[in-house]
Order: structure tokens, then sequence, then C-alpha cells
């Protein structure tokens, strides 16, 4: 049961994490908003079609290519770039708590954290 | 209907899909998923990379409140991860094989089960009095969470049934690029006993890093269109930011029932979509 000073150290932690967490979401927020106004300012007026697949463009599935693309003003590149944020923040998340939990010597969670970490950006990289 | 109305109609809807995502700890794919697919008739791959992209706004929309209030149980939330991680790669790496139609009828199946699961009636949550678990005391799952009535502090059992069953839940979300908070609410609802507001924002807490696994498979396939993308992660934003401030002070068994009812609506026509065909 965690109780006394682990209890107040779980705070902390708690806070930290809950900090980290707004700042991510209301950048990529942010991010995914600029791109958007962009893309309904030229293309607002056009009719969307998602009912056949074809699979996006290269220049939107690398992250390389992303960025590139934000860079260069498509208002669909910076959206893709805000997503990539977004995806980001999860594991901005276990990255923290890792940290969260070295610094309250909790070596079992440490091991945890770093694991789930190690098997999110090996999946993330693919 | 053009972007503009479009974006606008899917954002609305993207909002109704994090609100409730955000109170059930379901995630919001397991509205927009539907709502694509069913009224604005998009291929079921769009629909499914844009729901991923509503799975992790919810998630990290809601948990940044729920984390600082004390609802998250952290440590059962790293524990449990390592099993739905694993399970949502091997998950990801099977569905360029699988037919849509398939995907979207075990996916109705999966919505029918989980709505039968979350409506059984259970005791409340396991009081410090209980006996203590030997495997949860010596992980630290034990904790406490805010009520109404002050701190309240829970006990934690079976913690490998539940590891199992995330494991399971972590598959279904590779390969249907759903959270699947259901199989995540149960587990830790039904087998561990956590307290149900407690299972739901540390099930808010996971669907965000399971789906993020899954996030970079599904990108470089090509199924995340920045055009649906944006008024789904806007529009879920808002929803499970507004829905987060709520937790604290709703009843929980209003909120099972509710939820219950539409899984069961949108399972159903999932599942005749998927075996029929139709559009």
């Amino acid at each position: 049961m965690a109780t006394g000073p682990d209890r107040t150290q779980d705070v902390r932690v708690q806070r930290a994490v809950g900090t980290l967490l707004r700042v991510g979401v209301l950048l990529a927020a942010l991010v995914v908003l600029a791109g958007a106004v962009l893309y309904l300012v030229r293309h607002g007026g056009d009719v969307p079609d998602y009912r056949v697949f074809r699979g996006e463009p290269l220049d939107l599935r690398g992250y390389g290519a992303i960025v590139r693309d934000a860079f260069s003003g498509s208002g669909r590149g910076i959206v893709q770039l805000g997503l990539l944020i977004l995806v980001a923040t999860p594991v901005a998340r276990v990255a923290f708590t890792a940290v969260a939990f070295a610094v309250e010597r909790d070596r079992t969670y440490v091991l945890i954290a770093l694991l789930v970490l190690a098997l999110l950006l090996k999946s993330l990289a693919g | 209907m053009n972007t503009l109305a479009f974006s606008a109609t899917i954002a609305a809807a993207a909002f109704c899909a994090g609100f409730l995502g955000s109170l059930t700890g379901l995630g919001g794919g397991f509205i927009v998923t539907p709502v694509l697919t069913i009224l604005f008739g998009a291929d079921i791959r769009y629909a499914i990379g844009a729901s991923l992209i509503a799975i992790i706004a919810t998630s990290s929309g809601a948990a940044a409140a729920y984390v600082r209030e004390g609802f998250t149980n952290l440590r059962v939330g790293m524990l449990l991860e390592v099993a739905t991680v694993t399970g949502a790669v091997i998950g990801a790496s099977l569905v360029a094989v699988f037919p849509a139609r398939l995907l979207t009828v075990v996916f109705g199946l999966v919505l029918l089960v989980s709505a039968y699961l979350t409506t059984r009636p259970r005791a409340e949550h396991l009081t410090a009095d209980a006996p203590p678990d030997r495997l949860a005391s010596r992980l630290r799952l034990d904790s406490e969470y805010p009520t109404p009535a002050g701190p309240q502090r829970y006990r934690t059992r079976r913690v490998p049934g539940a590891f199992a069953l995330m494991w399971v839940a972590g598959v279904l979300s590779g390969l249907l690029g759903i959270g699947s908070g259901a199989v995540k609410v149960l587990a830790m609802d039904q087998v561990m006993y956590l307290p149900f507001k407690v299972s739901t924002a540390t099930s808010n807490f996971m669907i965000g890093v399971t789906a993020a696994a899954s996030a970079g498979i599904y990108l470089r396939h090509g199924y995340v269109d920045p055009g649906l993308a944006m008024p789904v992660m806007l529009g879920v934003l808002a929803g499970s930011t507004v829905g987060a401030r709520l937790l604290f002070g709703t009843p929980t068994r209003r909120l099972r029932l509710l939820f219950a009812a539409v899984i069961v609506t949108i399972g159903l026509d999932m599942i005749y979509h998927g075996a029929f065909g139709g559009r």
C-alpha cells in the first residue's frame, strides 16, 4: 500500500506527467489547427471522397518526408506534422514515467517502463 | 457536401466520441470508425487510420487531468502496457493480410461482447480491509483514488489473469486499429477488481500508448489521411477535455448502461455491413 512519503512522491510524479501531457497535446493541437486553416482556405470548397482507398502519397507517410512537406507550407503536411506530435505524446509519457520511477528508485518499474519504451520505439521505427 | 461542411460535421461527431471515450475509458475510436464508414461511406482503412488518431487524442487529452487528480494507477498501467504493446505489434503486422470485411465483422462482435460484460453487476472495489494479494503487494499496485467522500484506498488482485487478457486486447487493438479500451476496462474492472473510475482512467492512459505502437505501422501503409484525421483530432481533443472534467461527479452505473447501449447498436450495424456487404 502506497502511504506516507511514498504517496507524496507518487503525487509529484502524477503532477509532472500530467503537465507534460498537457504541453504535448496543446502543441499538437495548435500545429494541426494551423494546418487545418491553410487546408480549408485552399480546399474548403472541394468535394471530399474517401470511399475508395488509394493510400496516402509517399510524402505523407515517412517521418522525414512529413517534416519536409510541412516546412514547404503544405496544409496537409502541417496537419500530418501535428498528428506526429500527437503520436509522440504517449511515447514521451512512457519515457518520462521511466525517469520518474528512477528518481523514486523503483527499479522494477524503471525496467518495465524502459521495456515498454523499447517496444514502442521499435514499432514506430518499423 | 464540400470539405468545410464535411470537416465540421466530422468534428462534431468526434467531439461526442472524445466526450464519451474519456468518461468510459473506451477511447474515441469506437465511435469514430462507424461514423466515418456508416455515415460518410469512407473506406474502413481510412476510418481505422483516423480512429487511431482519435484514440491517442482521447487518451492524451483526458490523461492530463486523470493523472494529476490521481484516478490513473500508473504502476498498473505500465505493467499491463507490456502485454498490450507486445500484442499490438503482432496484431498490426497481421493487418495487411486480413480482408476489410472480415475485420468489420470481428469489430462488431468485439463490441457486443464488451457491452454484455460491462453491464454485468459486480462489487464496487476491494477496500484496504481485504487481504492483500502477494503479487499485487510486491508490485506495489494497491493505491488510492479521489471520491466525493475523500481519498479511498483500494486493493488489487489476480494480476496474471489481467495480464493475459491485456495481451489479447493488444492483438485486437493492432489488428483493428482500435484502442480496445473495452477489453482493458474489463481486465481491470472484472479481473483485478479496481474501482470503476480507476479502471477507466487507467485504460484511458494505456490506450494511447497501445495505439501509438500501431500508429507508425498504419502511417507507413498510408492509412492516416490528414483531411480526415484533422477534424477528428481537434473534435476529440475538445470532447475529451470536457469529459475529463465531469468524471469525478458522474455516477458510473449510468455511464456503463449508456455506453453499452451505444456499442450494441454500432456493433450490430458493423456485423450486418461486414457480413452482407451493402453500400
